[in-house]
């Protein structure tokens, strides 16, 4: 059974619908993440999770109880904020102890949980200090800390290292990662950084425009997006305009290029064979295609001119064209195309993958 | 004294411009994200969870709502409501007779044309002041600009009675300028006379041209300065950039100046009362009717000038919703003053900063120097030629003096404190929350005692309770000791709700968010997390709408008791007697207890940011 379950949740404000009828599920002990673009309605839906906004309609189960209508003070889950809403007035342990406090928890106690959380979140001897004195990343630790301290049935990250540099970003992310699976805690995690999401989640929703479009783990989101939304929104994709040649199967697909008139073989899964005469679309990384120098007997091989070479560092983009359909290819060694000159792209059939609107 | 000016220019700015008008600031600070701002009240249905939850008969939120409704019920609908019914009724039928009457005396008709012209023209001097004024203050540094710049919204707070007492004492036939003048140029009599048009408009000048002033200097001082450097960047000169980036961005404050000038002036009465000479404003012919004991006469007029009021701020709110401005860019260039270096421009603009500072204490001043004049002793030297505290002594041991002190004080503080305690229930059910129409309403009507002239509500209120009604049952507030109580609340909460709201809205809704999730109730959120926060702001506006009260004249001189006379009606009767040092002393105590409170609000300010 899973431990959080969201049921048909809608939300509308005023007349904009933010969250429009998603389901999905948590595990127990799972790195869960919302991922998706801003305004998407994956910050609503977190805070319905967290009882801050009440949904219009659907239902949420928690541990196999409907806690809908429970106010959020009543959940007993930790929640960290994308400004991490540390109360400016109390220094950093009055910060952390203030959910033990409205517990009215023994004063002892409190001191040794606040000490426990803060140790866990490498902040010891910080108790006296003002938060205002404290750098992005320790204030984002005491609202670790405090959400933590109160040990939460759930744990819920609003955006939280949004706000911080790169390196210290990515540094946070993985003691993060290692500190709610060392705790054996369940995290709800909404970010719109996708390789944020990839390095922390056990699995991911990929929401775009109120609603949920796939959900999975981030190698099957990456490698095989199921709806064109999800491929544009995870990374750089070719997306290919193609319509279905009949001489496709099961298992195998025939589709030809709009643009070009090439025959791409495309390894098709689970009976999900596109129409015959509707125009559909591949996706392919750039990383994915193959680029030679001269044509092979190879399939799904297309002969191209490099149109654009643009280095970035370890890898550069050569952009392609192969007569109308344009194509972009992630290579390490750039020097070994020049623009203008001819080459072959293979585009290896199990990469590619076949898009539902 | 660089950080209270700062502080003080900042309360002045809050408690002044009040939420409709001056909330482009608080807009950009808090633009309205789609849904964060829904709270839930604790009577939600019984959850399967919560086993410890007691059974919630009344919420919070509905006490709250019957708080506030009651009283705007009592304190603003019915009485505002019962002075147009009267006023509509001749021998207990309904007519229109009482206008038809009314309006048909030139006298009155003249009463309504010359309080908006004055009012007009006042709001076109002050602009004139005021605008150039604040361009100086904060775009240019000079020497000393802070002190400047403080002193020149001194007038703000200077009760209205005081500064007119303080403007006969310089100013008048017989006062200490006529004298000078008199003795350089060996005339026979006083070269002017401080009566009529002219004696109106400079004092209202005076006191208000503050408004646009510190309004004008607050919009400036949002405003983005890279904006203008975009304009200058894309070829357009200084006067252009002025005209078609500064201006218009400016035209929000602009509004709210012009809007709080024209009221003030509207409501003005202590200047014509005393020295208006043969100018009928209405304010002042309502008290006359009233005197006169005329009450249909001054009915009708309490209503006509209401009306008046009220179509002045609904034009002008209209106007500025048509020009809001949210500020856009996220990153500003840093906002430089020029330096005013070279040597002569230094000397002109330090000239200036002194002789306008000068002109601006000067009322003061002279009431200080006659505080302490002999009682008869001043008759025709140019200064009080002998000096005494005879006149601070008579006023701290006379029995009858003290009351007075501590009349106002007590009527003050229980309205200050009141008003407080109202705004928190306020501001619990407006701020953050979704704009609902009931929203708005509720903030007009908070606000329709602030904008009506204090003769009006003072007015109003004896006329709803000065004898047995449906409504108000045998209740009478009028001859008791609540009346001035009731009305300081009344007129001044607003400017304590307005500093309530502004506080709470500073604070960030994510942090009662956080006190939720850590599972704190509402009252452990409100006394751990929100009163913690916002009682600097709380009560600095609180103590505003104090000294306010303190000194006030135009309400108190219609309703008070003589067994409760305030410190306003002890100066009046004073100058009635000719004891002008002993007016003028009580002038200046009351400033004291003015400049201390403001002082105490400053600091208030700074803790909070």
């Amino acid at each position: 059974m899973p431990l959080l379950s969201l049921k048909n949740i809608s939300k509308r404000f005023d007349s904009t619908p933010a969250v429009a009828d998603i389901s999905l599920d948590v595990e127990r002990g799972e790195f869960f993440g919302l991922l998706g673009p801003s305004g998407c309605g994956k910050t609503t839906t977190l805070r319905m999770i967290a009882g801050l906004e009440k949904p219009d309609a659907g239902t949420i189960e928690f541990d196999g109880r409907d806690i809908t209508d429970l106010p959020a003070e009543r959940r007993g889950f930790g929640m960290v904020f994308q400004n991490y809403a540390l109360f400016p007035h109390l220094n950093v342990s009055e910060n952390v102890a203030f959910g033990l406090r409205a517990r009215h928890r023994p004063a002892a106690e409190i001191k040794e949980r606040v000490k426990g959380a803060l140790e866990l979140v490498q902040l010891p001897g910080y108790e006296k200090r003002r938060v205002d004195e404290l750098s992005g990343g320790q204030q984002q630790r005491v609202a670790i800390a405090r959400a933590i301290a109160i040990e939460p049935a759930l744990l819920l990250f609003d955006e939280p290292l949004s706000n911080l540099d790169v390196t210290l970003r990515e540094e946070t992310r993985g003691e993060l990662r290692e500190l709610v699976g060392r705790l054996g805690l369940t995290a709800v995690y909404v970010t719109h950084d996708q390789e944020e999401a990839f390095a922390l989640c056990d699995r991911i929703s990929v929401m775009v425009g109120g609603g949920l479009l796939q959900t999975g783990a981030p190698r099957e989101l990456y490698e095989h997006p199921a709806k064109l939304a999800v491929a544009r929104f995870l990374g750089r994709n070719n997306l290919i305009q193609v319509m279905r040649l009949s001489s496709s199967n099961e298992g195998t697909g025939e589709f030809k290029t709009l643009q070009g008139g090439h025959t791409l073989r495309v390894l098709i899964q689970k009976g999900e064979l596109a129409p015959l005469n509707k125009p559909c679309t591949l996706a392919i990384r750039p990383e994915h295609v193959v680029l030679r120098h001269a044509a092979d007997s190879l399939e799904n091989t297309i002969p191209a001119e490099v149109r654009e070479i643009n280095f970035a560092g370890a890898t550069s983009t050569v952009k392609l064209d192969a007569g109308g359909l344009l194509l972009e290819a992630l290579v390490l060694q750039p020097n070994a195309f020049a623009v203008g000159t001819r080459c072959a792209a293979v585009l290896p059939a199990e990469r590619i993958s076949l898009l539902k609107e | 004294m660089c950080g209270t000016s700062l502080t003080f220019h900042h309360d002045l700015r809050m408690f002044w411009g009040y939420a409709p008008l001056v909330g482009v600031a608080q807009m950009s600070k808090h633009p309205a994200t789609v849904g964060q701002s829904r709270h839930r009240t604790s009577d939600g249905k019984a959850a399967p969870v919560s086993q410890r939850r007691p059974p919630v008969a009344l919420s919070p939120r509905l006490i709250l709502l019957l708080i506030v409704g009651v009283v705007l019920l009592y304190g603003v609908i019915y009485p505002n409501l019962h002075v147009v019914l009267q006023s509509l009724q001749r021998d207990g039928n309904w007519s229109l007779q009482n206008y038809r009457e009314i309006l048909a005396q030139r006298i009155v008709l003249k009463a309504i044309i010359s309080s908006v012209a004055i009012s007009v023209l006042t709001v076109m001097f002050c602009a004139g002041i005021g605008i150039p004024l604040a361009f100086l203050f904060e775009r240019f540094t000079f020497p000393a600009r802070r002190l400047f710049a403080t002193l020149a919204a001194l007038p703000l707070v200077l009760p209205p009675l005081v500064g007119t007492v303080a403007f006969i004492f310089l100013c008048g036939e017989s006062g200490i300028l006529a004298r000078v003048a008199q003795s350089i140029f060996h005339l026979e009599r006083a070269p002017w006379s401080l009566r009529g048009w002219p004696a109106l408009l400079l004092f209202h000048a005076y006191t208000m041209y503050p408004f646009f002033y510190v309004l004008t200097g607050a919009g400036l001082s949002r405003i983005d300065a890279a904006l203008a450097e975009a304009g200058r960047s894309l070829g357009a000169r200084r006067a252009r950039v002025l005209t078609r980036i500064v201006l218009p961005q400016l035209t929000p404050s602009l509004v709210a100046a012009a809007l709080l000038t024209f009221m003030t002036s509207m409501a003005s009465f202590s200047a014509p009362l005393l020295f208006g000479g043969g100018v009928r404003m209405l304010t002042l012919e309502i008290y006359t009717a009233r005197q006169r004991g005329d009450l249909t006469l001054a009915l009708t007029e309490t209503v006509i000038l209401a009306v008046i009021s009220l179509s002045a701020l609904v034009f002008f709110q209209r106007y500025e919703g048509t020009r809001r401005f949210a500020a856009a860019a996220m990153k500003g260039a840093a906002k430089t003053r020029r330096t005013i270096a070279t040597g002569s421009a230094r000397v002109v603009a330090m000239a200036f900063g002194v002789l306008f500072s000068l002109l601006l204490v000067l009322p003061v001043l002279t009431l200080v120097v006659v505080s302490f004049a002999r009682e008869g002793s001043w008759t025709t030297q140019t200064l009080p030629p002998s000096y005494t505290l005879a006149n601070y002594a008579r006023i701290f041991s006379d029995s009858a003096a003290r009351e007075v002190f501590l009349n106002s004080l007590s009527m003050s503080a229980l309205a200050a404190v009141a008003a407080l305690l109202w705004s928190f229930c306020v501001a619990a059910l407006i701020v953050r929350k979704r704009r609902r129409t009931w929203h708005r309403l509720l903030s007009w009507l908070i606000l329709v005692p602030w904008a009506l002239p204090g003769t009006v509500v003072a007015v109003s209120l004896a006329e709803a309770y000065g004898k047995p009604s449906s409504l108000a049952g045998s209740f009478i507030l009028v001859g008791t000791f609540w009346i001035l109580p009731v009305v300081y609340f009344l007129r001044f909460m607003p400017l304590v709700v307005r500093s309530v709201q502004a506080s709470m809205e500073q604070v960030d809704e994510a942090l009662d968010q956080a006190g939720r999730s850590l599972g704190a109730r509402w009252w452990q959120r409100f006394f751990r997390i929100t009163l913690p926060l916002v009682w600097p702001g709380a009560v600095a506006g609180t103590l505003l709408a104090f000294v306010i009260a303190l000194g006030e004249y135009v309400a108190s001189v219609l309703v008070f008791v003589p067994s409760n006379r305030p410190i306003s009606i002890a100066i009046a009767s004073e100058l009635r007697d000719f004891n002008l040092g002993a007016a003028a002393a009580y002038g200046v105590v009351l400033m004291a207890i003015i400049a201390v409170s403001m002082m105490v609000a400053g600091r208030l300010e700074r803790l909070r940011s």
